[in-house]
């Protein structure tokens, strides 16, 4: 039996700066994970990751992402999704460096 | 050092200019990624889960100050202030934007540097023993023949869409600090009634299939070298898989069809192409040899040394780790370790790259090499300069006494920067280095190799460590697999298995378990991890770290 669907988010890296971002429902995109999409319909993740490679003019990589829902929006389920929205772990460098300057 | 021609600087500036084009036309949309990718790949431009990473070639492993503090300046300029060494004598650059990778390449280009085929499935930078030029124990400076497959491996247009990536490794010495044992082709410069040739090595490789080379040829003469290569690479080219992308290596190859085979192969293809090479590559290598020619190492007393060594316990710490024996009198080879503990093994900082390349400038005849252990050294220092570069080094976090030690450790970049990777290896290393500094252990347990990987892949060589420590992703939470008795050197061994992995909290006290079995059962102080390991077997050392498989079997 086909494992059961997961909550996808769309995920990419930004053309000129290389930098991850999430894509939106009102098919923009978003540095921050908590503002992404969270879908939740496997018909519907491919859909909308057709949506999202629309934008490959200046977009990199696009694809779906385990994620779940939490308080403030969605949140990583795997450890490298959880690194791709902090940064690295040796340096504060990466989003965890652009949020701390907001 | 080699310094380019009108032809190479004409060569790199249009290649650069062409890769500008390349990068405008993806901005615009000419180019979609899939046309892209393999274009910035070409000129080292990867894309890893944070930012773009630029890898530049260091060509077998030398620098000249100058080079140093083009590197700082791109590490500066546009990046967060610090490059990263590899094991492939690269240096990796982890957060440029797109729009500047020309800039830097320019850059880099004037100081005679570039990011040619650090990627992609082509010949890939040669790598060579960092000490070469300087070491006592060498026969002859491999660098030349590096340089020459250097300039005939760019842009050779066989070679550009090979099955896969193909590295070659030189020394010129008995004892192999270049692990050439672990490379597609390995070259070990030989001795034979008097000339000196090359021992060629084909096949070997860590990643998902580690194996070591196998002899293809004992003794190769020098002038045959290009035709041969160029001979190996043609059979390759034509024999090795493309259906498979864990298959397409040359170890493969080697494996599925024979040594015989491939021997055979490459004989017959070197005898058709040898007629080819008309003698040009010679008159080349003549060319090339005149600026490897060694600088005239100064004479004069070891005064300031000998006086340091005796009263500075601080100095005569570093001098017994990181200096190694040198070729001429009064003289040694300094390493300076990037492995402060605690910090990310082969990292530098900008203002730390200009300090090295200062006192390379001042007091290392202008020469700087960065080793696959991700260290940088001096390779040729008058011994009574040793207190002076001691005191600067020291000023500049660059001092640390741990050569060949249990924190002197390689690790790739890991899930913290690389998109391939299923762990982080840098943040296990810097916890061994910090655990093992507290217990202040290191310099008694001695010689001691750790080599971590974040993926399958071993670009952190960790089937050549004598422990290696391999991260991997089990249901989704990190797990470190540990081996034992790997050995990178001219007695090259693949480690073994302990048994099933640890999670990333344990993985410490994991290490910290075998290093008291050693200290435990070795026989004196001289016997090195490596020897014990060798003559206890792993028993022991299983025994230590699985204490409830032992039970349930008792």
């Amino acid at each position: 039996m086909a494992r059961a669907f997961t909550p996808k988010v769309i995920t990419a890296n930004d053309l000129l700066e290389g930098d991850v971002i999430y894509f939106t429902a009102d098919n923009g995109w978003t540095r921050n994970l908590s503002e992404a999409e969270l879908i939740t319909d496997e018909a519907e993740a491919q859909l909308r990751l057709i949506e999202a490679e629309k934008q490959n003019i200046r977009i990199v990589g696009a694809y779906l992402a385990d994620a779940k829902a939490g308080p403030n929006g969605p949140e990583p389920t795997h450890f490298r999704e959880e690194f791709r929205r902090t940064g690295p772990s040796n340096y504060f460098h990466g989003k965890q460096e652009a949020q701390a300057n907001v | 050092m080699y310094k380019y021609n009108e032809f190479d600087e004409a060569f790199l500036a249009e290649r650069n200019a062409q890769f500008r084009a390349q990068v405008e036309r993806r901005i615009d949309g000419s180019l979609t990624e899939d046309e892209f990718k393999p274009l910035r790949l070409m000129n080292g431009v990867y894309l890893q889960l944070h930012a773009y990473m630029l890898r530049v070639a260091i060509p077998y492993g030398t620098l000249n100050p100058h080079q140093m503090r083009t590197l700082a300046l791109l590490a500066e300029k546009w990046d967060k202030g610090y490059g990263h060494f590899t094991t492939r004598q690269n240096i990796q650059y982890n957060w440029p934007k797109l729009r500047d990778i020309p800039e830097m390449l320019d850059a880099l280009g004037e100081a005679g540097l570039h990011a040619i085929q650090t990627s992609g499935n082509t010949i890939r930078n040669t790598t060579a023993d960092h000490f070469a030029g300087a070491a006592a124990d060498e026969l002859t400076d491999p660098r030349p023949y590096a340089e020459l497959i250097r300039q005939w491996s760019t842009d050779h247009p066989e070679f550009q869409f090979l099955g896969r990536k193909f590295k070659i490794a030189i020394t010129g010495s008995p004892n192999d600090r270049a692990v050439t044992k672990a490379h597609d082709v390995g070259l070990r410069m030989v001795e034979r009634d008097g000339e000196i040739g090359f021992e060629v090595v084909v096949g070997g490789g860590l990643g998902r299939t580690p194996l070591v080379g196998k002899v293809l040829r004992e003794f190769l003469p020098q002038a045959d070298l290009l035709p041969y290569l160029e001979a190996i690479l043609s059979v390759y080219n034509v024999l090795g898989r493309r259906d498979n992308k864990y298959k397409a290596r040359i170890k493969i190859t080697v494996q599925e069809n024979g040594i015989d085979t491939i021997r055979a192969k490459v004989e017959e293809a070197f005898l058709a192409l040898r007629g080819q090479f008309d003698g040009t590559d010679q008159a080349l290598l003549a060319e090339i040899k005149e600026h490897f020619k060694a600088p005239e190492f100064r004479s004069g007393s070891t005064e300031a040394f000998d006086a340091a060594y005796a009263n500075d316990p601080v100095f005569r710490a570093w001098a017994d780790t990181n200096l190694a024996e040198h070729r001429a009198e009064g003289h040694a080879i300094a390493t300076i370790s990037i492995k402060a503990h605690g910090q990310t093994p082969g990292d530098a900082t900008a203002e730390q790259m200009r300090v090295m390349a200062d006192l390379a400038e001042q007091y290392a005849y202008g020469e700087l090499r960065i080793s696959h252990q991700q260290n940088v050294i001096l390779p040729h220092v008058h011994k009574n300069d040793l207190p002076a570069i001691h005191a600067a080094l020291k000023a500049n976090g660059l001092a640390t006494a741990n050569i060949g030690l249990i924190s002197d450790i390689i690790a790739c970049p890991g899930m913290d920067y690389c998109a391939l990777a299923t762990a982080r290896s840098i943040p296990v290393a810097q916890e061994i280095a910090t655990r093992f500094d507290e217990l202040k252990m290191e310099h008694d347990i001695g010689h001691l190799q750790i080599k971590i990987s974040g993926c399958i892949n071993a670009c952190g060589h960790h089937h050549v460590a004598h422990i290696g420590i391999l991260g991997l992703d089990r249901a989704g939470v990190e797990n470190y697999q540990i081996t034992l008795g790997g050995d990178a050197t001219e007695t090259a061994a693949i480690g073994t298995r302990t048994g099933p992995g640890f999670a990333y909290d344990e993985i410490v006290p994991a290490v910290e378990r075998i290093v008291e079995v050693y200290m435990a059962q070795r026989e004196s102080a001289e016997e090195t991890f490596l020897e014990t390991y060798r003559r206890i077997g792993m028993e022991p050392f299983k025994a230590a770290l699985y204490p409830e498989a032992q039970k349930k079997v008792a």
